[in-house]
């Protein structure tokens, strides 16, 4: 981006709830049925037919009013949002407008540069998703599956308190964990469960007021929404410079291209005429009901993090991502508890080489091959020094690969550490006697040659000596009598 | 005694004994259908084989002993209530060939009841008329006299049981429409408590109005009726957990010493002066009964006809949003792209008075208009709410006549809205409110019914009953007939 | 309030009805009447008024069970529908 240009960013991301049943409706919710088969006369927006509120709904937007430390209303209201669109059954989204179930809570984000930032959170309401579109295969025409509309959603509204495109998909990320923690959303990405919508706008640095922003619809992986972002900033920043003017409109981003561009179903400017739902009575909720809510909250990454530096001694980076899922935190915790300690050894094997196994076969740490206790019982082996920490990496893949426990292969393979001096000595003093020129050349002077007998022995060893051991062993034997 | 002057109660009582069966009761119905409805224009629907079956099933139920008080008994459903299996207009070419897959409550706790469905009653065009004119189907004509109105919407319910062609039926009343055509016709007419009938399956017009109803012979059969209708439901949160009454055994409470709130509101210079004479006697008489009588204010009720006409097609405009031609419903032939499916389905589908009210309603939410309009209405509604809730700190009831002039003729008032819309002054208060109210017959002006109109205070049905009731054991209003036959009835 | 054609046009637009060049002048003229009608409720005196959206505003919305209880029955409900292909409601061509 150009300097002397300041990005402002706001983010509404819509997490589908994590009910079983629809929002105002007793279908199923359940991912990819066949088309309609998941739509009752209410999602269908029949004639006659009433919305009526789910109360796990309700229950999970509270609880995601209460980790943000925001306002649950004791009282919000339900309006409807008119518009038509094919994919709207009634012409109309049930949503909330004037009175949202949550308003004004905030979430701290962590830059690479490990800056922590606080982004704001305007409103969080619930309202209910739309179907789907479809238009492959089918011509001239657009076939519309409604099992998706009536989904819950709840649309989680910032501040446009973000600067850049990294900000933003930091405090995405961030609420992306937070809601999966909570378990009211499966955070599935690929399925629509997680998108946003992004606000972008541009101004001369310093200036103080807003511009005029476009607003990036449908935005479903971090990825999509760091370059849309990018792209847009550029294309605002250079849309004025070269004497343009920002228009107020909806883009969409064309992820095949890496543009945006602007929405022709949207063109015209929309007049939704909210109004309160007749059908829906104000949602009251009781302190008690709050409270009740509040008790049943799990521990939140941000207290979890915490807690990780004060009590492992880990650094906020390492914290931070050991707490991006409530699932991996579980994993480390559980690898710590079987080990009974060495949190900073677990730390870098959690992030380091099963994560590396992980990634590579595409799993996350759900779907792992080596549990906890199983990472616990490799680990107790180094630390005990029964193998080095390059022959455990190895015993980590058989594990992975065989479902064997780490001891069970350390023995089957013979990897038990070489610890016996006298072993250890005799194997020396052959590879000296072995190469005499080295051994001459070092003892006059050249250090360098130290590393080649260390590579020597471990090579002589397959691996399996204790490479403290060998060091000091070496140092002491290379000097000469 | 023939079986179609028989009241609900009766006939009830008929079938337990077995006096008759209700398949005989039934095809005595059909046959007074077949011959009387060309001239009424009243069912849109006859479902005469589902009612001879639903009626052999009554008399299996009732030769069994079982069976409650209105097994048996047939019913005709104004044509807002979605029946399953069985087509449902709402009055509109929107719906013409729409056929429900599903039963509204109403439908279904009725069934349940025992009750055989005779068919579906003709209306203004989703209940949006006050004379039944604005119906695809055509006018319903009052059987007092064909060259008038029944009223409207639920003119064709009115119809039916006024002219014996079914025992009772029921209605759906947004701002009079149960009320203003039992007047018409010389019938009793109960809009209860919103939230005390379930809306589910009812076709929405203005959901914060609309509540579901009864047109009958009398207070008592009207009390049968809401007793099996009435109740919560959990397919409508708007409809109230609080239990249902035996309105029929509470009908004998004694009205001395009742106080009754005459609104001065109600008698100024728009109510034609025989309709006004034949209410002031219906007034004396309760004094009569040993009533009190004391004239309350309720200023801001004037007011009431232009929020009624703010708030209504507001929720209209929206609610009526999901007839877009993709789903169910009318589907403009060839559209060339969607807008044209939306627009042409829709311009198509919905007949005039429909698309007038739509517009009101799309105008008073757009942005500039919202605060002015729908804001200043809801809070004018408020006002009202209010006037109400103080008249009934001093009064038990409130009465006044149900609509201003008996039936009009056909075409009468058509060419203005603002004049049709003035039909429904007195009616339109108790629904802003979401009170219960009923209108009993007091009175033939010109050989043309009256109604007098009890309005209570939230959930008393049981008292506007039984103050009915009282009235219907000391005169015989209710008990007049249309002249018979009905041109062409046997 | 006097509404021109042009602005039954745009309200017919919103509303997406159409309305013959023919009937724009009658509506025009019927609605800015009712329109004119309901103005009279800008004399009320409403300062400080809470709006009143619903008749039963004191009451407390209630709340459904997070339960499963429809079945599948799209081949009923697509009998209803004007176009369908493979489970699909049909429209023309949505451009987004």
């Amino acid at each position: 981006m150009s300097s002397g240009w300041e990005t402002v960013i706001g983010l509404e991301i819509h997490a589908q709830l994590a009910t079983r049943s629809k929002i105002f409706s007793g279908a199923a919710t359940a991912f990819g049925a066949p088309p309609n088969a998941q739509a009752c006369l209410v999602d269908l927006g029949y004639p006659g037919v009433l919305p009526v509120l789910n109360r796990e709904a309700v229950r999970m937007a509270v609880r995601f009013g209460l980790a943000i430390g925001a306002t649950v209303a004791p009282r919000s209201v339900f309006a409807r949002k008119n518009y038509f669109y094919p994919d709207l059954p009634k012409g109309y989204q049930i949503s909330q407008y004037e009175l949202p179930i949550v308003s004004g809570g905030a979430v701290g984000i962590v830059l690479e540069d490990g800056t922590h930032k606080r982004i704001g959170v305007t409103r969080a309401h619930l309202e209910e998703d739309a179907g789907k579109s479809l238009h492959e295969g089918l011509g001239e025409l657009t076939g519309i599956d409604l099992n998706r509309a009536g989904t819950p959603l709840l649309e989680i509204v910032s501040e446009p308190e973000l600067r850049s495109a990294r900000d933003a998909v930091a405090y995405m990320k961030k609420i992306h964990t937070l809601v999966r923690y909570l378990g009211i959303c499966d955070g599935n990405m690929q399925e629509g469960s997680f998108r946003c919508d992004a606000n972008v706008s541009v101004r001369r640095a310093g200036a103080q007021q807003l511009g005029t922003r476009c607003e990036i619809k449908n935005l479903n992986s971090f990825r999509f929404v760091e370059k849309a972002i990018h792209y847009e900033v550029g294309r605002q920043v250079e849309l004025i410079e070269g004497g343009g003017k920002v228009v107020q409109e909806t883009r969409l981003y064309d992820s095949d291209r890496g543009v945006t561009r602007s929405m022709r179903s949207k063109e015209e400017a929309n007049d939704y005429r909210y109004f309160p739902d007749p059908d829906l009575l104000p949602l009251v909720l009781e302190p008690a009901f709050v409270e009740e809510v509040r008790a049943t909250l799990p521990e939140l990454p941000d207290q979890k993090a915490a807690r990780f530096v004060r009590d492992h001694g880990l650094s906020d980076y390492d914290a931070g991502v050991l707490t991006a899922s409530r699932e991996l935190a579980d994993y480390y915790e559980g690898v710590l508890g079987v080990l009974g300690g060495e949190p900073k050894l677990v730390a870098n094997w959690v992030m380091g080489e099963l994560a590396g196994l992980l990634n590579r076969d595409g799993l996350e740490i759900g779907g792992s091959r080596v549990g906890a206790a199983g990472l616990a019982g490799l680990l107790k082996r180094i630390s005990d020094g029964t193998i080095s920490g390059k022959i455990a990496k190895e015993v980590l893949e058989a594990m992975w690969d065989e479902g064997q426990a780490a001891d069970a292969i350390i023995e089957a393979r013979g990897l038990r550490q070489i610890t016996d001096t006298s072993a250890l000595e005799e194997t020396i003093t052959q590879v000296m006697a072995a190469n005499p020129g080295q051994l001459g050349d070092y003892r006059a002077g050249k250090d360098k040659l130290f590393g080649f007998f260390v590579g020597q022995v471990m090579k002589a060893t397959a691996g399996k000596a204790n490479p403290a051991q060998v060091n000091e062993l070496l140092r002491r034997m290379l000097a000469g009598p | 005694m023939k079986l179609h002057e028989l009241t609900v109660a009766e006939l009830g009582r008929g079938l337990r004994e077995r006096e008759f069966t209700s398949v005989e009761l039934t095809r005595h119905y059909l046959a007074r259908i077949a011959s009387g409805n060309a001239a009424l224009n009243a069912f849109i629907t006859v479902t005469a084989e589902r009612a001879l079956a639903d009626a052999a099933a009554a008399d299996q139920r009732l030769a069994r002993g079982e069976g409650g008080l209105l097994t048996g008994v047939p019913l005709a459903h104004k044509d807002i209530f979605c029946t399953d299996g069985v087509l449902t207009t709402c009055g509109s070419r929107m719906l013409a060939k729409f056929v429900a897959p599903y039963d509204a409550t109403v439908v279904e706790r009725l069934a349940a009841a025992g009750m055989v469905l005779l068919g579906k009653t003709n209306m203004d065009e989703f209940a949006m008329g006050s004379s039944n004119e604005t119906s695809w189907f055509g006018p319903v004509r009052n059987p007092w006299d064909l060259a008038r109105v029944p009223g409207g919407s639920s003119g064709g319910s009115a119809a039916v049981v006024a002219a014996g062609l079914a025992p009772v039926a029921t209605g759906t009343d947004t701002g009079g429409s149960i009320r203003q055509p039992a007047a018409l016709c010389g019938l009793t007419g109960l809009k209860p408590t919103y939230g005390r009938v379930s809306r589910y399956g009812m076709i929405a017009f203005a959901s914060s109005l609309d509540q579901g109803g009864v047109l009958a012979r009398s207070a008592l059969d009207a009390a049968l009726l809401l007793a099996a209708m009435a109740g919560p439901d959990p397919r409508d949160s708007t409809c109230i957990e609080r239990p249902v009454s035996d309105y029929a055994a509470g009908l004998d409470r004694p009205i001395r010493g009742l106080r009754i709130g005459i609104i001065r509101e109600f008698f100024g210079p728009g109510l034609e002066a025989g309709t006004g004479a034949a209410v002031q006697a219906a007034l004396d008489g309760f004094r009569k009964l040993g009533a009190e009588l004391v004239e309350v204010s309720l200023p801001n009720l004037p007011l009431s006809v232009p929020t009624y006409y703010v708030v209504a097609p507001a929720e209209c405009s929206s609610n009526l949003s999901r007839f877009d031609g993709v789903r169910f419903g009318h589907r403009c032939e060839e559209p060339r792209d969607l807008r044209d499916l939306y627009e042409r389905s829709r311009g198509e589908g919905f007949g005039a008075e429909v698309k007038r009210r739509i517009m009101t309603g799309t105008y008073v939410l757009s942005a500039g208009y919202y605060d002015a309009y729908y804001l200043k209405a809801q809070q004018v509604r408020s006002l009202i709410n209010a006037d109400f809730r103080r008249a009934f700190a001093e009064v038990d009831v409130l009465m006044g006549p149900t609509s201003p002039t008996p039936a009009f003729a056909l075409g009468a008032k058509t060419d203005d809205p603002i004049t049709m819309y003035l039909n429904d002054i007195y009616t339109i208060g108790a629904n802003l409110a979401g009170l219960p109210a009923i209108s009993v017959p007091c009175g033939l002006v010109g050989g043309l019914p009256v109604g007098l109109q009890v309005i209570g205070s939230h959930f008393a049905e049981e008292l506007l009953l039984a103050v009915a009731h009282a009235w219907q054991r000391e005169t015989d209003w209710h008990g007049r007939r249309p002249p018979e036959p009905v041109r062409g009835a046997p | 309030m006097t509404l021109t054609r042009r602005d039954v046009e745009n309200i017919a637009h919103l509303a997406r009805l159409q309305i013959g060049a023919g009937e724009l002048p009658a509506y025009a003229d019927s609605l800015s009447r009712i329109l004119g009608f309901v103005e009279q409720l800008a004399a009320a005196d409403t300062a400080g008024v809470l709006p009143m959206a619903h008749p039963l505003e004191g009451e407390i919305q209630r709340l459904r069970a997070d339960e499963v209880t429809e079945t599948d029955r799209h081949e009923r409900y697509q009998q209803d529908a004007p176009a369908v292909e493979a489970g699909l409601y049909l429209v023309p061509k949505v451009i987004e």
